[in-house]
């Protein structure tokens, strides 16, 4: 595996993971408000 | 699949998982849930609502990434869709499978326990429906197969109703009957001027297996019963005279504009200028009926009378 390829992997993996991490954040909050919204 | 994509298995981008999900097919899937939503009588807390319309949006996109799992061999066999990125080889299957699979059952999931189960119940048979019935089974058997899939398009505007009202009544029921009766003529106004290679990966489209004359006379066929159909939510008393007005001419202008595409016969190298305005009129005719259903709903459920 070339330098090349390596930096390309962890770019990939990097990319995906901050938009999981942003996936994630979002349904909390989602649930979040769910829960608030079906309380009232 | 190239060499070079099975030598080094580069993690997919996030992207790829994305056009898993067919975005492009998801805007009239949101815009007509929404509407169905917004026509329902009573209220729904905009939180819910909001939750309500992403479900659906996350059923279609689970659906279209199951849809995409189980048709990676035809499409890489078509020019139109081997750049996707199951034939293309950017996405191994499984991964397509299991990211199908779980956006179904969290868009389920979701809906049953925030908004309502009866709507859960709604979106899992319509992501079945499509996947199963639909894609694998019915497809690539028979050349009414527009017909079919068109059944799937159409449970949008039901499952936002029902996630307001909690219960099946004729007024969702005529909405879903709308999209199904929509989808043939506008699919196959498109298909006679563009001019795919579904033969080739043995999918019996209708102008290809019956023919240009049916597929033209089927056309006006469906774009007759449209206009009965469009007027329906009036004629049952479940909207005013502005959405009765505005369906009837709207439908009578679609008829108008399908009465030449479905008597006339293409000759060579035809510009077929009928087909491609009778397409777009289509989608501007589906946008507009449904926009009007929300406008006359929101005047009546106000108190105004129309």
């Amino acid at each position: 595996m070339t330098p090349q390829e390596e930096a390309e992997i962890r770019r990939r993996q990097k990319s995906r993971n901050i938009a999981l991490g942003l996936l994630l954040a979002f349904f909390v909050i989602l649930f979040y408000a769910i829960t608030i919204a079906r309380m009232g | 699949m190239n060499a070079a994509a099975t030598a080094t298995p580069l993690p997919a981008e996030w992207r790829d998982f994305f056009a898993l999900t067919k975005p492009r097919v998801m805007s009239l899937v949101i815009f007509t849930g929404l509407c169905g939503l917004l026509a329902a009588p009573g209220s729904i807390h905009p939180v819910i609502g909001f939750t309500a319309i992403l479900c659906i949006a996350m059923g279609a996109g689970g659906a279209g990434a199951l849809n995409m799992w189980l048709e990676a061999d035809i499409d890489a066999l078509m020019r139109r869709t081997e750049k996707r990125p199951l034939p293309a080889g950017r996405l191994r299957r499984e991964d397509a499978r299991d990211f199908g699979v779980l956006l179904s059952a969290a868009s389920v999931g979701i809906m049953g326990v925030g908004v309502h189960w009866l709507a859960a119940a709604l979106l899992a048979f319509s992501i079945i429906y499509y996947a199963v019935f639909y894609t694998l089974w019915l497809k690539p058997r028979t050349p009414q197969n527009i017909v079919i899939g068109g059944g799937a398009g159409a449970f949008p505007p039901l499952i936002g109703w029902v996630a307001v009202t909690g219960e099946i009544t004729l007024m969702p029921l005529i909405l879903f009957a709308i999209i199904f009766i929509w989808t043939p003529p506008h699919f196959w106004a498109l298909a006679l001027f563009v001019k795919t290679d579904y033969a080739k990966a043995g999918i019996p489209m209708l102008p290809v297996v019956r023919g240009e004359r049916t597929t033209r006379h089927q056309i006006l066929a469906y774009s007759i019963a449209m206009l009965p159909v469009a007027i329906a939510p009036w004629a049952i008393g479940g909207t005013g005279p502005l959405y009765g007005i505005g369906a009837a001419a709207l439908s009578l202008a679609f008829l108008a504009l399908a009465v030449p595409v479905g008597l006339r016969q293409s000759g060579e190298g035809d510009a077929m200028v009928p087909e491609k305005r009778l397409f777009k009129f289509s989608i501007f005719y589906l946008f507009a009926l449904f926009a009007m259903l929300v406008v006359d709903s929101t005047i009546v459920q106000s108190g105004g009378s129309t």
